[in-house]
């Protein structure tokens, strides 16, 4: 049998010109028909003729400091008529210190800043994968007795702040990571409930999560703030952040609850049998093989409910506790500032959209990747 | 071999042929995955393609009933030019039919109902007839006692076979088929090849995508062997697979060959 | 069917197993599981319980719902049945429920139309429509709602008077009064056509089910929109032009300080809504968008191969299982919307939590007023969650 030398290979050409490289791209993603293009010119119109605007208002014309009046109190004049035209920055250059940290004592102030650093490692850590065994636990515990202890003072020489006095952005962090520190061991105990065999057991968490599901935020911290005096003996008082902080725990334990309970459903029932073969006792088996990996399951969901605590904590507002918004709201109360909202809300925003847009990107590529391992 | 033959008498050689590709080519983006595809399919032949992936071969016949649009040369399908013109476009979907790797089933319908909503929607056809054709086709790949089911509940050789009978429901002229049975188990490749085999006796022009040897040499009027987009080496099955003329062939050949 | 015809042999029960009274039955460890969990929480509630009876005692406090028939003395200003600060509080509340029904159901729908156009939009071949629709999807989910609220509410506040309102269109007006919109004086024909409106957009359901059926029979589909046109445009035009044709357009002017006639849509409601909608839709779109993509290219093409126009394909193959992925978060977004309508509060519209709040701090009956609250909303989750559980055993798909 004879082999014949291959007939060449007919060479690869090049595709008709504008459909590949950069001409190529630009013609398939924004001209690629008529409607296409007028979409596309109408758009860049706007978007250059608004980011314009907003150069204008939030660089060009703004005015970032002001000066004093005879009273030694800042005069605001060339703000107000400014209005409209330029954004008044010299609100927040006045008022920041008092957005991020209250009413705690200024000379302190470095206390709540080293606060909001260590939650801020507190995150970066807990999102590496490196850390993620039980002794992240311990170190979540480590960290949050030392910011409690920052926060408060009254050793080591830092002089007791009481918890009146705190503000601003520290609360807003507290209350959204010790929410989810002490909500998520309750969410692992009711989610296992909810699956439990046992009908008395189960009930109880069913009632809880669909109770707490079922109404708003707002009125659990209306009832902590209102109800929960009356529930305590007589003569027993707890400070109304912890109320509301309690009330946070509640609300956040019954969506976690949730989002664990995903993760325990989406097991294969290979798994569960296999434990159980093995000879496990039922705390053996959840604690060994099932949370283990369930929990890896659903870190992606946890940590977009945590986006969703986070951002609904500015809601003790309502309740007149003196997070980051409502310090915000509050710089603003003074006659004089009166009228700049919108640079105290658009400053307010950029900080939590940071917090908020960091996770949200973690948590999609965390997704990502998981998938992808499991599809592998 | 005897039933080779006696299928191979449809072929009619002498009339237009039903699909005609000329100088066709077609790039993804930079990438030239048809080049210059020349080839002609009589009315009644049927051709096996084959090739190792990523050659093209998917992308060829997708581009026979317009799932991809090709870029050069000129493609008519019975007749009819290939073109942006949309009426020509319904007009193939109706004359061809197509059944892919993944089956592609409509899991939200019953059996029965994807038989039979192509009929009533595009062909206008009352139900109770659609119904009675489907049944009709469902019989013939023997499945007509899963037609109340769903998708869901039937192994991947009766969900195929399904997607063979919804594809006939609406009486092509051509059937293309995409790798038909790389999805399945090989205990239910059997049940599908029977079912195309027996399609085949009925006359009906086909272009399977196969790496089913066996299939091509009792089936196959030609088998056209692809590689890197291009047609590297068309013939009778057994003298292709028994003396093929290129290195490229030869190599697949043997991958195939180990494989099995 | 077939698995219910209970054969004999197997219609007998199990034999049950008498419990061994040890540590070792799985049962009796159940048992004593249970009433353990049972008894802590029931004694903490317990606990609770009587020392809220104390306290209320202390405080002289009487429970108990008196107070419903109390006049309010409690001024609202917007309300969709009569109202009058010397109702009573029962009547304050019901207008609360029934505004906070109406942001709701308004937000519902505004917010449903965009999120789907914005999520459709983020699939947009055109690269510079998705990523402005990402961008914008992106930077409102990632901001407090209550933020955002105060942010629409500020900047209706900081805008110009009635005097210099904005003033886009004949008779439309943008103040720090709110939104003054033109309409017309609504007289009793008006309420017949709307009437036949309704009838005929019943009417064109039927006709279209009758439709289908008749194509079912013969093969041929028919056009509905004559009918629909008919049914729901023609008939209550021609009933309300029979009626003599009314019609005293009600355009807002200024006069003095403020405006006078037209609709008006409040400071507080607009902000509201605004802000509801945008921050929903956001979440929307996203669901959307999975819901369609959910759908795999396979079946686009199974459909187009089988020559079903684009239309078709979207109608009876893709929307169809779409929705069963869409349905089920959309349900809680609408939840959500309701719920979240209770930051009205933070801005000043009167909505439940605002009037039983109200309420509350008048009448210092806490419990109570805390339990309107949550039970209003329970009431409203509870019938949403039923009717999503039956509709979704409906649509389920079946699988192996
Ligand atoms: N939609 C697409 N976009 C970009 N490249 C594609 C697409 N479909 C196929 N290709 C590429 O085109 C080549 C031919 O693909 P295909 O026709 O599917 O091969 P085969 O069916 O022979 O395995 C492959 O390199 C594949 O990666
Ligand atoms: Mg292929």
């Amino acid at each position: 049998m004879s082999i014949t030398t291959d007939s060449l290979p007919v060479a690869p050409r090049l595709a008709p010109a504008l459909s590949v490289g950069w001409l190529g791209w630009v013609r398939a993603n924004l001209f690629s028909s008529w409607l296409n293009s007028l979409v596309t010119i109408a758009l860049a119109y706007f978007i250059v003729k608004y980011a314009i605007g907003f150069v204008d208002w939030a660089f060009v014309n703004a005015i970032w400091s002001v000066p004093n009046d005879a009273a030694g109190r800042p005069d605001t004049s060339s703000c107000r008529d400014n209005k409209g035209l330029g954004a008044c920055w010299a609100v927040i250059n006045e008022k920041h210190r008092f957005m991020l940290f209250g009413t705690y004592p200024y000379e302190q102030h470095w206390r709540p800043a080293v606060v909001c650093v260590l939650f801020v490692g507190l995150y970066i850590v807990s999102a590496m994968r490196r850390f993620w065994r039980m002794e992240l636990a311990l170190i979540w515990a480590a960290v949050l007795t030392v910011i409690a202890v920052l926060m408060w003072g009254g050793v080591l020489g830092m002089p007791y702040v009481p918890q009146e006095r705190w503000g601003g952005l520290p609360i807003t962090l507290i209350l959204a990571t010790f929410g989810l520190a002490f909500a998520f061991p309750l969410a692992i105990l009711v989610a296992l409930g909810r699956r439990s065999k046992l009908p008395a057991i189960k009930a109880l968490c069913v009632l809880y999560v669909e109770l707490i599901r079922g109404v708003p935020l707002i009125s659990l911290l209306f009832m902590a703030s209102v109800m929960f005096p009356l529930f305590l003996p007589e003569g027993m008082n707890i400070d109304k952040l912890l109320r509301a902080q309690i009330a946070i725990i509640l609300f956040a334990g019954a969506y976690l609850a949730e989002v664990v309970r995903g993760g325990l459903q989406a097991l294969s029932k290979g798994q569960y049998e296999a434990a159980e073969a093995l000879g496990l006792s039922y705390w053996q088996k959840t604690g060994l093989i099932i949370l283990p990996q369930a929990l890896r399951l659903v870190i992606p969901p946890l940590v977009n409910t945590f986006i969703g605590f986070f951002k609904d904590t500015s809601l003790v507002l309502i309740i007149g506790i003196f997070d980051l918004l409502t310090a915000g709201k509050t710089a603003i109360i003074e006659p004089m500032w009166q009228g700049f909202a919108v640079e105290v809300y658009v400053t307010i925003g950029l900080i939590y959209f940071v917090f908020c847009f960091a996770m949200s990107q973690y948590s999609a590529k965390l997704e990502s990747e998981l998938n992808h391992g499991r599809r592998r | 071999m005897s039933a080779a033959e006696t299928l191979h008498s449809s072929v009619q050689t002498n009339a237009p042929p039903a699909i005609s590709l000329a100088g066709v080519n077609k790039w993804f983006g930079a990438l030239h995955v048809l080049r210059d595809i020349n080839l002609d399919i009589a009315l009644g032949e049927r051709v096996v393609v084959c090739g190792p992936s990523g050659s093209g071969k998917s992308t060829m016949i997708r581009c026979i009933n317009r799932l991809e649009e090709h870029q050069q040369g000129k493609i008519v399908v019975d007749g009819i030019e290939l073109s942006d013109d949309l009426k020509s476009l319904d007009a193939i979907r109706r004359e061809v039919g197509m059944v892919f790797q993944s089956f592609n089933l409509f899991p939200h319908l019953t059996i029965l109902e994807n038989c039979t909503l192509a009929p009533i929607w595009v062909r206008k056809m009352p139900k109770k007839e659609a119904e009675a054709l489907a049944m009709e086709y469902l019989e013939r790949v023997r499945i007509p006692e899963q037609a109340l089911k769903y998708p869901g509940q039937l192994s991947g050789g009766q969900q195929q076979r399904v997607a063979i009978a919804r594809a006939l429901c609406m009486k092509p002229k051509i059937m293309l088929f995409d790798e038909p049975t790389s999805a399945l188990d090989p205990e239910m490749i059997k049940e599908v090849l029977d079912t195309m085999v027996m399609l085949a006796e009925t006359g009906m022009t086909m272009i399977c995508v196969t790496h089913e040897m066996g299939f091509a040499r009792q089936v196959a009027d030609r088998v056209v062997f692809m590689d890197r987009g291009e047609i590297v080496e068309t013939g009778e099955p057994t003298a292709l697979f028994e003396n093929p003329q290129t290195e490229r062939l030869q190599l697949f050949l043997s991958q195939i060959l180990r494989g099995h | 069917m077939s698995d219910t015809a209970i054969d004999p042999r197997y219609g007998t029960k199990p034999p049950k197993r008498p419990l061994r009274l040890s540590w070792g039955d799985e049962r009796v460890r159940g048992i004593v599981y249970q009433i353990l969990v049972v008894g802590i929480v029931g004694s903490i509630a317990y606990w609770l319980f009587s020392n809220t009876m104390h306290n209320l005692e202390v405080r002289r406090i009487a429970t108990g719902w008196g107070f419903l028939e109390r006049e309010a003395g409690l001024p609202i200003a917007e309300f969709l049945i009569p109202y009058d600060p010397t109702d009573t509080y029962l009547r304050a509340l019901q207008v609360g429920v029934l505004n906070t029904l109406k942001v709701a159901v308004i937000g519902i729908v505004l917010a449903t139309i965009l999120g789907t156009i914005l999520g459709v939009l983020k699939l947009s071949k055109n690269w510079l429509v998705s990523r402005v629709v990402g961008a914008y999807i992106e930077i409102v989910r990632d901001l407090p709602l209550l933020l955002q609220l105060l942010f629409w509410y500020a900047l209706l506040q900081g805008l110009p008077g009635p005097r210099q309102a904005i003033h886009p269109a004949t008779g439309v007006f943008l103040s720090n009064r709110g939104l003054k919109l033109p309409f017309f004086e609504w007289e009793g024909p008006h309420n017949w056509a709307l009437l036949l409106m309704l009838i005929g957009a019943v009417g064109t359901y039927f006709y279209r089910r009758a439709a289908r059926a008749k194509q079912m029979a013969d093969g041929q589909p028919r056009a509905i929109w004559p009918a629909a046109t008919v049914m729901m445009l023609v008939v209550p035009l021609g009933a309300w032009y029979a009626m003599g044709a009314p019609f005293t357009p009600d355009i807002p002017a200024l006069r003095g300080f403020n405006f006078q006639g037209g609709l008006t849509v409040s400071p507080e409601f607009f902000a509201l809504l605004l802000g509801l909608t945008l921050y929903t839709a956001g979440f929307i779109a996203e669901i959307v968008r999975a819901g369609i993509l959910s759908v795999s290219q396979g079946q686009w093409e199974a459909a187009e191969a089988l020559g079903l126009p684009r239309g078709r394909v979207m109608n009876l193959v893709v929307l169809p299982q779409a929705l069963r992925v869409i349905i089920p978060p959309m349900t809680s977004q609408f939840l959500n919307i309701t719920k979240n309508s209770s930051l009205a509060v933070a801005i000043g519209y009167q909505d439940i939590v605002s009037i039983a709040n109200t309420t509350l701090n008048q009448t210092g009956q806490a419990i109570e007023g805390i339990a309107i609250i949550m039970v209003v909303y329970l009431t409203i989750s509870l019938s949403i969650s039923l009717f999503m559980n039956w509709y979704n055993s409906k649509i389920a798909l079946v699988e192996r």
